[in-house]
């Protein structure tokens, strides 16, 4: 009785495992991905969002305990109150706009170098280029463009208008400078997705729009550019997440500065929570639960539009 | 026999971990957490060879930090693993930590080692709550650097030892001007070297006390006495670099450097970087900042860095005896000839062939009193909301009422909690 009962659980043990294979093994290949995932991405989340009710230094107290005081919705309130916080959001919005111009950009390059000419691989390389280099020297690079003194750029205005402007010192251009910056690897970035979307464009329908009459614009629009879908669709997604989380530009460029005049909201919550004259942690995750929130209206946009997509089988 | 073998084995590496701990006991450990840049690193190192000479029993454990990366790494390893020993600055810098009960009260070593006396001028600025927090090594002066062949230039008498007057020196930038010089240099983009200008242009204006009244937030930032530190600085401000907020320090010492410009407000760790740009002693010059409202004492800006014990150390005993060496005479001497800085201990000495050593030195010790900067003597955040609006006044003097509205609302905000 006892074996036979040994022998049935162990043949059921089988079993369960034989029966349950087929939905199990997928998880079970997921799963060193999803522990990671919960544990480096998820959990934060819900942490900041604890954090950012707390008034905290980020030192504890000699016994391991936190000195961190609850506040409520103190950093909130602050947050309205606060000019700083309203200026980077101003600048993000300024940026989320001017950012998404390496959409149409790229679009324009990658046309114009979607031909068969000698050498072609060689153009398209170099106009990749600003892509493959970091953000770091984009941004240096750019620095002494504007550089008063020696800029290029300070150069021609000054020999132009008989002042130069030194546009990294200035709040009204600070912003845009900087933009600029970003959108030269942005371009490159957008350019080399639409030119992977064009080798997938059906030369037999250019062939039949083309004796249908359409050229030049109206080719464009109506047969290139609905090919060209998904690759707009990924383009603008990284230009808008890229354009969100523009931070070392701004680090390397100006640091925030003048006078905290080109600011964002990631750079202000690196500002409050971890830069020298910081430690405000409390600050700094309120303000990054406010960029996360901004983040999730655009996130949750783009994974809606993916699952219909995917329903209606694109 | 396998067995046997494994056991002997296994007894043997039993009684060396043994022998190695009975060796490692004969020697105290210091642990001794700090962030140098290779110079001074080298030279505190020869610091600590020369305290466990003196100490056979004493081993120090010197584990060196980034720079930049210490700062954050000190808030962790104070209560993960604390050290023994631990760099850091004076004044409202060491604020937190001692509130937080990180620091160890170290009063007794200051009064056991007449540090009251030798280091009387950097003791207010390491004193919290009437009790001491940690130890001074080094610090340098802050003053006005300048180029003669730019005086020259402009046709500009050379300034005396002691500095020219407030007066002269508004006087001289209009020459400075009209020979196409910048009168004051100053690179912004780093917010800090624009405070140095600011702590002179208050201390020179309304005297040391009120200074520090102003940086503890005691006084509102819209009091006419504010505006009063404004309206001076709006005389030179015509005469700042154009685009200072786009500068790195370094950027402005080569205006210097190069006779574009004739005067630059820095510390003395700039004297490196104007003799590497080709200046020499005969051509580079210091002055004091001149007096401003007559009759106040004369109050100057020198930063200080320091040693505190963690309150989680385990050798405290050895670490105090670190300290007193640390602010002993002589070894204050050798460090600082070593890092081209200044000993905070009176009875030192400086090397006499560095004029601007020797000048910061002179300085320093006839000085009224010495604030740390402004950004360890206000608080974290009122010191960057206030170097921001020092730069935006540099940049725009038409902003004064609304920087001061603004600096008066993070001030309310700041020490409110």
């Amino acid at each position: 009785m006892a074996i036979a009962a040994d022998a049935g659980s162990g043949a059921s043990g089988r079993s369960w495992w034989k029966q349950n294979q087929q939905w199990l093994t997928p998880w079970l290949f997921l799963a060193p991905g999803l522990v990671m995932f919960v544990v480096y991405v998820i959990i934060p989340i819900f942490q900041s969002f604890w954090l950012s009710f707390f008034d905290w230094d980020g030192l504890r107290a000699p016994d391991g305990s936190s000195t961190a005081r609850w506040i409520g919705m103190g950093n909130y309130v602050e947050l309205m109150d606060d000019d700083a916080f309203w200026t980077s959001l101003h600048n993000n919005v300024l940026w989320l706009v001017l950012y998404l111009l390496a959409v149409p950009m790229g679009l324009f390059i990658a046309i114009f170098l979607n031909q068969t000419v000698r050498g072609i691989r060689v153009y398209k390389s170099l106009f990749f280029f600003p892509f493959v280099i970091s953000q770091v020297v984009v941004g240096l690079i750019f620095s002494w463009f504007y550089a008063p003194g020696f800029g290029l750029l300070y150069a021609i205005i000054e020999r132009i208008t008989g002042t130069g402007v030194a546009i990294l010192a200035d709040e009204r251009f600070v912003t845009y400078g900087i933009i600029a910056a970003g959108l030269w690897p942005q371009t490159a970035y957008c350019m080399i997705l639409y030119l992977t979307g064009l080798n997938n464009v059906s030369p037999d329908q250019v062939e039949a729009a083309r004796l249908d009459g359409a050229k030049g614009w109206r080719m464009l629009w109506y047969v290139i550019l609905p090919q060209l879908r998904p690759a707009t669709f990924i383009a603008v997604v990284v230009t808008v997440i890229g354009a969100l989380r523009s931070f070392d530009l701004v680090s390397i460029m100006t640091d925030g500065g003048p006078y905290g005049s080109s600011r964002v909201l990631s750079f202000y919550m690196y500002e409050q929570a971890l830069s020298e004259y910081g430690y405000r942690m409390g600050y700094g995750a309120a303000i990054a639960v406010v960029l996360f929130l901004i983040m999730m209206v655009f996130i949750s946009g783009f994974i809606w539009k993916m699952i219909r997509d995917e329903k209606e089988g694109y | 026999m396998f067995h046997a073998t494994r056991r002997v084995a296994l007894a043997l590496s039993v009684a060396a971990l043994a022998v190695s701990a009975v060796q490692a006991q004969d020697k105290r450990v210091l642990k001794y957490n700090a962030d140098y840049d290779p110079i001074p690193l080298a030279a505190m190192e020869a610091l600590i060879a020369d305290f466990e000479a003196a100490n056979p029993d004493i081993d120090v454990q010197l584990n060196n930090f980034d720079h930049e990366g210490y700062k954050t790494a000190i808030r962790n390893f104070l209560s993960a693993d604390p050290p023994d020993l631990a760099n850091w600055y004076a004044g409202n810098r060491m604020a937190p930590f001692v509130k937080a009960g990180q620091f160890l009260d170290v009063t007794d070593v200051w009064d056991a080692n007449g540090l009251n006396d030798s280091l009387a001028s950097a003791a207010a600025s390491m004193t919290i709550d009437g009790k001491k927090w940690g130890v001074p090594y080094t610090y340098y002066q802050w003053g006005i650097y300048y180029n003669k062949d730019a005086y020259k230039a402009a046709g500009v008498d050379l300034p005396p030892p002691e500095g020219v007057d407030w007066a002269t020196f508004v006087a001289n930038c209009e020459k400075f001007k009209a020979a196409g010089i910048d009168c004051l240099t100053t690179g912004t983009k780093a917010l800090w070297p624009g405070a140095g200008i600011f702590d002179y242009m208050s201390l020179r204006t309304n005297g040391y006390e009120w200074h520090m009244d102003l940086t503890a937030g005691k006084v509102p930032w819209t009091d006419q006495k504010v505006k009063d530190v404004f309206s001076e600085l709006a005389k030179i401000q015509p005469y700042v670099t154009a685009n200072h907020a786009a500068l790195d320090w370094q950027d402005a010492a080569a205006l210097l450097v190069q006779g574009k410009a004739a005067n630059y407000v820095m510390g003395n760790f700039a004297v490196g970087v104007f003799k590497e740009g080709g200046m020499t002693n005969d051509n580079l010059g210091f002055q004091p900042f001149p007096a401003i409202t007559p009759g106040i004492p004369r109050a100057e800006d020198a930063p200080t860095d320091t040693i505190h014990i963690p309150s989680g150390a385990k050798n405290v005993e050895d670490a105090k005896k670190f300290l007193a060496y640390v602010a002993s005479a002589d070894a204050q001497t050798k460090l600082n000839a070593a890092i081209g800085q200044l000993p905070t201990n009176k009875n030192s000495t400086v090397p006499q062939d560095d004029p601007f050593l020797v000048a910061g030195f002179n300085m320093l010790s006839s000085a009224y009193a010495l604030a740390q900067f402004f950004d360890r003597d206000a608080p974290a955040e009122m010191a960057k909301a206030g170097m921001e609006g020092i730069q935006e006044f540099l940049v725009k003097p038409e902003n004064l009422d609304k920087i001061l509205e603004r600096l008066e609302k993070t001030r309310q905000k700041v020490y409110a909690e």
